[in-house]
């Protein structure tokens, strides 16, 4: 495999670059964040700069943005949402009520957390939060997968 | 019509009405028997002077030892209004549905239903609103005690300030 190294790693900076600038997050969102959400992708704080597009179907989206309070009603279609997605995939939790329940912690109908049905990547406080806060999101969540080893780490390539 | 008038024309109903003492409320209170609750109801909508076309709210409260039923109707002819209390027994909570009267009462039935557990006889579809369909319990009583779980997720979250977790083992990634 070490002569296959610096090629791999080459082609992985190549793969990684061009995910990282077209990350499509899902068209979803509940409650008051997705104002935020649909603020983002408007003229001052524009997501499209970093190539994020919303798409309506999660079948072509990189991306969910969980933005807004999850009830216990809501958790088990956005569990259905992340899972027809394809992979890669990440999580973004905006907000409060994404993160822990937020506002409405001891209520009897929220989902304490997004957390507690979704592998969450990056977890935005706020209520809700700037749009620059959640454009600062996706740039952590560029960085987060320049790293990634996508091919060097595929098991086809393992013996 | 003034709350005088008012009172005066529900007492001419047959059944008993005791106007309850609600200082600083601006809505003259009225306490009904269950049992005649959905007479006077009919009673109210159709008496040409009392009018009361609209049902504002449908709502329950739980008093302790006892639920209540509140209606608070609206006259949109006559811009009066009058608030209707009933007090049912708290182990057996069952009243007349008046969604015959009003067809506004049927989702604010479905709602005291959902979250007080009052019966409403004779409503059409009588079922949960606002939780979902296999909750257990009644999230307003005042003794309802939330589940552990559901469906696989838990229903409670850890305070991180009281509970002192183990010190984080990497940082965040900084820029």
């Amino acid at each position: 495999m070490q002569p296959m190294e610096p090629i791999l790693t080459t082609v992985d900076q190549f793969l990684n670059w061009g995910r990282k600038s077209s990350i499509w997050y899902l068209l979803f969102a509940t409650a008051c964040c997705g104002i935020e959400l649909m603020q983002s992708g408007g003229p001052r704080t524009d997501l499209d700069r970093f190539g994020a597009v919303p798409r309506a179907t999660p079948r072509q989206a990189d991306l969910m943005i969980v933005a807004g309070t999850i009830t216990y009603r809501m958790a088990e279609r956005v569990r259905l949402l992340f899972e027809q997605m394809a992979e890669p995939r990440y999580v973004i939790a905006m907000g409060s009520c994404a993160n822990c329940g937020g506002l409405f912690q001891s209520s009897y109908s929220v989902l304490k957390g997004v957390d507690k049905i979704l592998p969450v990547d990056i977890y935005i406080p706020g209520c809700p939060p700037r749009p620059e806060a959640l454009a600062e999101a996706i740039q952590q969540l560029q960085k987060k997968i320049t790293k990634e080893p996508w091919l060097r780490d595929l098991k086809s390539w393992k013996a | 019509m003034t709350h005088e008038e008012i009172l005066a024309h529900l007492r001419q109903l047959p059944d008993i009405l005791v106007p309850e003492d609600a200082t600083g409320c601006p809505d003259l209170t009225v306490n009904v028997p269950p049992e005649s609750l959905k007479s006077v109801a009919l009673a109210c909508r159709e008496d040409a002077a009392l009018g009361f076309d609209t049902l504002s709210c449908l709502s329950a409260v739980d008093g302790g030892d006892r639920i209540e039923v509140v209606y608070h109707l609206t006259s949109i002819a006559h811009k009066h209004r009058l608030v209707l209390k009933a007090t049912l027994d708290r182990t057996d909570p069952e009243i007349d549905s008046v969604s015959e009267v009003w067809s506004t009462a049927n989702w604010y039935e479905r709602e005291c239903f959902d979250l007080l557990g009052v019966r409403f006889r004779g409503h059409p579809d009588l079922r949960r609103l606002l939780m979902p369909d296999d909750w257990q319990g009644y999230p307003l009583r005042k003794d309802d005690v939330p589940p552990a779980e559901y469906h696989g997720m838990s229903t409670s979250r850890e305070d991180p300030l009281k509970t002192p977790s183990a010190p984080a083992t990497e940082d965040a990634q900084t820029s």
